[in-house]
């Protein structure tokens, strides 16, 4: 049986886990820009990235003092019976004084922070109902500097595939030195004004040594990639051969007279995890389960 | 070669740092971000005293993850904002209070340096991110003012010990390694753009 506090510890757990240490895709990726670089300045951006990664990872402490707004995607069992919801919400509230967390969430127009993460619609969770037994939560924790980066539009039918890679190029551009590049994007194509920054956001969810099933996507996402990084904008925007780890594109059937693209820019420490709460209430980390 | 300073910077330490040179800090390093630049600037407008004094400081844009431990405070992890929301207060701040160093990422803009290149400021990049490697030099909290703007906007006065390394990205002379690069990436665009079959 699961209790809420099964959920509110699991949360906690996921929390830390989540902004001590990067997924493995991610930190890969990392030391192989920090290999490929040949010039002093991003080999020392890239050092010092490199070097924290470690000391966070010793200390159980967070990599970055950006810990993000709790943002998560939970998959519920069909039978399921606790308050998944409350269980999260107390997690936050725990995880916030205990990881610690920093408290990031405020009242947008007073600017009134309550310290706890917790507020209207925050955390805020995107609900699934699948065919598995267990209970499975995501959680990315997204620092603001590369979210302020993040832009959609809606473009022409006519504008059509090029319009899609120059948006991506020019939301690059536009974003710079700013959002603690080397970046990843998440790229979402189609749907809705806005079901493609959902999607952008949720491309983010997968390892970026993973192309999209799709042929067609998956040349996308290579030819983006490597037309990004010839721009030199280059660890921290320093300068160097590193401007993005890696570009995930999803997409979605839209109107026939909308091209709506989205494109959600993450910082070098993209952090997101997931854990599974088993119905006898033992939480489990796929990441871990190799 | 790195470079050692201590705080309050004298005008003569920064106007003799150049560009990419490599900086560690000791003395008093504070945070500041974008309340506390508006409070600043409002307290000045209405001729109210400030709880700190910014001159020669080592203004650094950071809301940090603290941790009471007694009745002290104890940094957990401190990396640097992104500098250029501050761009539309900076040059007002630098002229008034004066700091001598301005740590951040991501750069500033052109006004942020001509104000450097007046009063003689610096801006030293810090690597986003690296919030545990920054925390190890800045080795206690002496107090922290304006605490009820929340944790990440407060002013947190902290003493720092061979906090760095610190890139010198913007000079007092005018220079920034952020519009050097601009103008490369500048060139570089044409050729992403040919491997995209974009004109």
């Amino acid at each position: 049986m699961v209790t809420e506090t099964d959920i509110q510890n699991a949360t906690v757990e996921l929390l830390r886990r989540t902004v001590v240490r990067l997924p493995p895709d991610v930190e890969a990726a990392l030391r192989k820009a920090y290999e490929a670089e040949t010039d002093e300045v991003p080999k020392m951006q890239l050092k010092a990235i490199l070097d924290n990664i470690d000391m966070a990872s010793e200390g159980n402490t967070p990599m970055c003092q950006d810990t993000g707004v709790p943002i998560f995607y939970v998959t519920l069992p069909r039978d399921c019976a606790v308050d998944v919801g409350k269980g999260i919400v107390d997690g936050v509230r725990l995880a916030t004084k205990e990881v610690p967390l920093r408290p990031n969430g405020v009242h947008p127009l007073t600017r009134k922070n309550p310290g706890d993460n917790v507020g209207e619609r925050m955390p805020y969770i995107n609900w699934k109902v699948g065919d598995q037994d267990h209970i499975e939560i995501s959680v990315m924790t997204k620092g603001a500097g590369s979210e302020n980066m993040s832009q959609m539009a809606m473009l022409t039918p006519s504008q059509g595939l090029k319009g899609v890679k120059e948006f991506v190029l020019n939301t690059v551009l536009r974003a710079g030195s700013n959002p603690c590049p080397p970046t990843i994007l998440g790229v979402g194509i189609g749907g809705s004004s806005d079901i493609c920054m959902k999607l952008a956001k949720e491309a983010l969810l997968r390892p970026i040594d993973v192309r999209h099933r799709d042929p067609e996507i998956a040349a996308l996402e290579t030819d983006l990639l490597e037309a990004v990084n010839m721009l030199g904008i280059g660890p921290m925007g320093l300068g160097g051969r590193t401007t993005t780890l890696g570009i995930n594109v999803e997409y979605a059937y839209c109107h026939t007279a909308s091209l709506p693209v989205g494109v959600n820019v993450q910082c070098w420490a993209g952090r997101h995890g997931t854990v599974r709460i088993q119905p006898d209430g033992k939480a489990t980390f796929p990441s871990e389960e190799g | 070669m790195a470079k050692r300073l201590k705080t309050p910077l004298s005008e003569q330490d920064v106007r003799a740092l150049d560009l990419g040179e490599i900086v560690y800090l000791d003395g008093v390093v504070m945070t500041g971000r974008d309340e506390v630049h508006l409070h600043a600037l409002e307290y000045l407008e209405k001729g109210k005293a400030l709880p700190v004094d910014f001159k020669g400081s080592a203004l650094f844009h950071c809301g940090p993850i603290m941790r009471k431990v007694g009745e002290g405070w104890e940094v957990v992890a401190a990396g640097p904002t992104t500098s250029s929301r501050m761009n539309s207060l900076e040059p007002q701040f630098i002229e008034k209070f004066r700091p001598g160093a301005i740590i951040g990422k991501g750069g500033m803009s052109q006004p942020t340096i001509d104000a450097m290149k007046k009063h003689g400021c610096v801006y030293l990049a810090i690597t986003g991110g690296a919030a545990v490697l920054a925390a190890k030099g800045l080795k206690s909290v002496r107090g922290v003012e304006w605490y009820e703007l929340g944790m990440p906007e407060a002013i947190w006065v902290m003493d720092a010990e061979n906090f760095g390394p610190l890139t010198v990205a913007i000079d007092a002379k005018g220079n920034s390694m952020f519009a050097a690069v601009a103008s490369k990436v500048k060139e570089n665009e044409q050729k992403a753009r040919a491997r995209l079959g974009l004109k």
